[in-house]
């Protein structure tokens, strides 16, 4: 997508699911949560990300593909083929729903990197070979967006009220063991489906409710570390982040949680020794990176999903958890929808992540 | 009177009927412009309007008009060009200055306004809500490392803390007075931030202010020894300054008192001449060389600053003395005050802060070496909505110089460089200097810092952050109003409505 869209500011509701032990389940608990949040959205964006979804392709990187014409598609395809070796395709199923309206093309890859393209290009890993074609096809080619690109995972968004999203993609003939599901209130038309949420960089997905106020210095941190902030959306800078401070930097997510939303000197002046050390050097170091103003996030990767607030919860996050099933939603009643006795439920304090893991070897 | 072509510039008014005879305008003019002689007698010439007997006169009975003497109005020929003209013609010299560029520049920190918040995001207030200020200067590494269990296992270089992100610009003890430095010590001690000695030394009775003390080491290398440098917080390779760039300093001989003498390690009554340049550094690479000696020197216990001025080629200068290992650069735009200065340097050289800041942090980012080293952003900055501007353009941090001599009673009568200072602040004269309380002047510039804070806070609170790194470098909370296209993207900032 060669275009530059202009910032679009959101409200939103949010909700995660994910099951420790691995066990999945089809995506109609997850349409139901999110459908009950339907209030805190208004019809212009919805999305999904699924964990677990292909396990017949799960060493593959799964391509969800946007095509706003066949001129994109033809482009896209050849670049495909070029670099990667492409074990099936397909267009990405769907069903007729009264509310979703001009779908664009949808298409599906599983694919493996060429060693070939890989030793010619000088990117050492399969991953950053990804996503240096993922950011390529999304900035550099006409009518192309790539909305998921991770493995044994998927993402499905469109402009509409998450609910129809959820059914318009059959995500009822779906199973996963993570699920995350996004209902969006943006303040003017995003046009696209791209803009929906989640938004997703190789096997991260990321739902976000908030408007950041530190977008500028944000974006500006992340373009020092090459990043290319184009859609303008919160959200892409969330995912960004994480990414630079988990992957890259290598950052425990626990750590990379307490840059993102730091504490608060008063409190960082309270610890003693090696743990105000830490603290204090995390924020000298990664000023840049502290995402100020209200969001409630809920990312999901590889091994597992993480929910965390903004340093003053500005926005509504609760927890809840039956017996291996980890909730994470906008509202206590979301979960309660789904999951009407769960062992417990609990707001999270401003800043303080939950973290949910897969057990070993499930994933 | 006189018989010099240069008319008086104001006109010293003394009410007759209202005035007490208590001569105490007489005592307390620094310039001899009053005497009495039956009454109170005004020379208008040497009058500068500092306004120190109108503030000490007990019955309100003196006030300074702008001289009413009228020229033929010539828009290219100003009376200022003509007053310059003749003082040249009398005296065959060079004009000197206080204070900064006082010409109507462009001012691009009033064509700048900050963003606030409104429904789609909350704004935060600062009296409910933590707010904070605090800032760290000194070199970061790019990224921090940790062990498996999440421990911290890089070291970093030392920091400096500021409660505020202000500190004070250095101001060298000669050009101005004892009681005015310790002043700005005890503000600084008081308030979490710092204060600079500038290129002066540093005098005795100082040494207990020395935890939130800059030293400088400038081209005249007065005063500077181990201890010194060993005792400070931070230490500042001064290369110029923006009143003067590219130029030296003279500190007269008359201003050189025992005391003088003694900081700066030079003879009494001599003249205190520092360099045009450092005569060790010619080039980049010396730099690199006397950065490292003074790291050496304090076992790399304190970060090193370098100052410079704002010139043309600020973006690289600044690159390349990041890249040879300063931790800290501070920049004096051209708008910057002195205590002395040829007036023709101070009017005509250098580039206004607010760009200066813009194309550093711009290059700086550029080269991936921005968290190397912190900014202090200087020459005038006049009120804490110019400091979220200066943050919000990517400075770390603001210098003020005139601000913290406002408070003293400073009228910015741009005539430091006389020694004649009615306020006892840029004065060497006993008579003069005691009559500044240092005790009197920390409050009021610790309360000025307080002031500004309190302001700060409200400005983050209106943005929806409560942490000033939130704002540092986020142009995208500024709009400009009437610049021009080509300095908006200098600035990196949209225009209003946009």
């Amino acid at each position: 997508m060669k275009q530059v869209y202009p910032r679009i500011l959101s409200g939103c509701g949010l909700i995660g699911s994910m099951n420790e032990k691995g066990r999945r389940v089809n995506g109609e608990d997850i349409i139901t949560a999110i459908s009950t949040m339907h209030e805190r959205s208004n019809g212009l964006g919805g999305g999904f990300a699924a964990y677990g979804i292909y396990p017949e392709h799960k060493e593959e990187y799964a391509l969800h593909v946007m095509y706003s014409s066949g001129i994109g598609k033809d482009i896209t395809d050849k670049l495909i083929d070029e670099n990667f070796y492409v074990s099936a395709d397909g267009r990405i199923p769907t069903r007729p729903v009264d509310a979703i309206s001009k779908p664009p093309l949808l298409w599906r890859y599983f694919v493996r990197p060429k060693e070939s393209k890989m030793e010619e290009s000088g990117i050492h890993t399969e991953d950053d070979f990804v996503l240096e074609a993922v950011m390529h096809i999304n900035f550099e080619v006409e009518d192309s967006f790539v909305m998921s690109s991770g493995k044994n995972m998927g993402a499905f968004k469109a402009v509409g009220y998450a609910g129809d999203v959820g059914r318009f993609y059959k995500l009822d003939e779906y199973h996963g063991y993570t699920w995350i599901a996004h209902a969006r209130f943006p303040t003017n038309t995003p046009g696209w489906w791209g803009g929906a949420h989640p938004f997703t960089l190789l096997d991260w997905a990321v739902v976000h409710n908030g408007e950041i106020s530190s977008y500028g210095i944000n974006r500006r941190y992340l373009e020092m570390f090459g990043y290319r902030c184009t859609l303008q959306t919160d959200t892409e800078v969330m995912a960004y982040l994480l990414d630079l401070l988990i992957r890259r930097h290598k950052m425990p997510i626990r750590i990379a949680c307490d840059v993102m939303a730091s504490r608060f000197w008063k409190d960082i002046d309270r610890l003693d020794g090696e743990e105000q050390r830490k603290m204090l050097a995390m924020r000298q170091v990664y000023g840049s990176a502290l995402v100020n103003g209200p969001f409630a996030i809920i990312f999901g990767h590889r091994r597992g999903m993480v929910g965390f607030n903004d340093r003053i919860k500005l926005r509504p996050m609760v927890a809840g958890r039956k017996d291996d099933t980890l909730y994470i939603a906008s509202e206590e009643a979301a979960i309660r929808e789904i999951c009407p006795n769960p062992d417990r439920v609990w707001s999270p304090r401003a800043g303080e992540p939950v973290i949910g893991w897969l057990e070993e070897g499930v994933a | 009177m006189t018989t010099s072509l240069v008319s008086p510039r104001f006109k010293v008014v003394v009410d007759h009927e209202l005035c007490c005879k208590c001569k105490r305008c007489v005592i307390g003019c620094g310039w001899g412009t009053l005497t009495f002689t039956n009454r109170v007698v005004p020379d208008h010439s040497k009058c500068v309007a500092c306004h120190y007997c109108v503030t000490h006169c007990p019955t309100g009975a003196i006030t300074v008009q702008e001289h009413p003497l009228a020229y033929r109005y010539n828009a290219n020929w100003t009376v200022a060009h003509r007053r310059d003209v003749w003082k040249q013609a009398e005296t065959g010299g060079m004009l000197l200055t206080g204070m900064g560029n006082d010409k109507p520049y462009q001012i691009i920190w009033d064509h700048l306004v900050l963003d606030a918040c409104q429904v789609t995001n909350p704004s935060i207030d600062p009296l409910r809500e933590p707010m904070e200020l605090r800032t760290y200067l000194g070199r970061k590494p790019d990224r921090l490392e940790f062990d498996a269990e999440g421990n911290l296992l890089t070291k970093l270089e030392p920091q400096i803390k500021l409660e505020v992100p202000i500190v004070f610009s250095p101001m060298s003890y000669g050009s101005i007075s004892l009681n005015a430095q310790k002043s700005l010590a005890m503000a600084a001690k008081d308030r979490g931030i710092l204060w600079n000695t500038g290129e002066g030394g540093l005098h005795k009775d100082l040494y207990p202010y020395t935890d939130c003390a800059v030293v400088q080491c400038a081209s005249g290398r007065f005063g500077v020894h181990a201890g010194y440098l060993n005792a400070a917080a931070a230490i500042e390779i001064k290369i110029g300054q923006g009143a003067k760039p590219g130029i030296g300093g003279h500190l007269p001989g008359e201003k050189v008192s025992f005391d003088v003498s003694e900081t700066r390690m030079i003879p009494m009554g001599t003249d205190a001449l520092s360099p045009a340049p450092h005569h060790d550094i010619y080039s980049i690479e010396d730099l690199r060389q006397l950065i490292f000696a003074l790291k050496e020197a304090t076992a790399y216990q304190k970060p090193v600053g370098v100052k410079i001025a704002a010139v043309h080629n600020v973006a690289p200068i600044v690159a390349g003395i990041v890249y040879a290992g300063a931790d800290i650069v501070y920049i004096d735009g051209f708008r910057g005050g002195t205590g002395a200065a040829p007036n023709i340097v101070r009017d005509h050289v250098g580039i206004p802060i607010e760009l200066a800041i813009a194309a550093v942090d711009d290059r700086l980012r550029q080269e991936g070496i921005r968290n190397q080293a912190s900014i202090i952003a200087a020459g005038s900055v006049r009120s804490a909505g110019d400091i979220a501007k200066a943050i919000a353009l990517g400075a770390d941090a603001v210098a003020i110089g005139t601000a913290a001599l406002l408070p003293l009673g400073c009228r910015i009568c741009q005539s430091c460089y006389t020694g004649n200072c009615s306020w006892g602040i840029t004065s060497q004269r006993p008579e003069l200097t005691r009559r500044l309380d240092p005790y009197w002047g920390a409050e009021q510039v610790s309360n000025l810092i307080r002031a500004w804070s309190l302001e700060l806070k409200e400005i983050l609170g209106a943005l929806g952050v409560n942490a000033i790194e939130s704002l540092r470098g986020s142009r995208e909370r500024l709009r400009g109003i009437g610049l021009d296209q080509v300095t908006l993207d200098i600035l990196g900032v949209k225009p209003a409505g946009r």
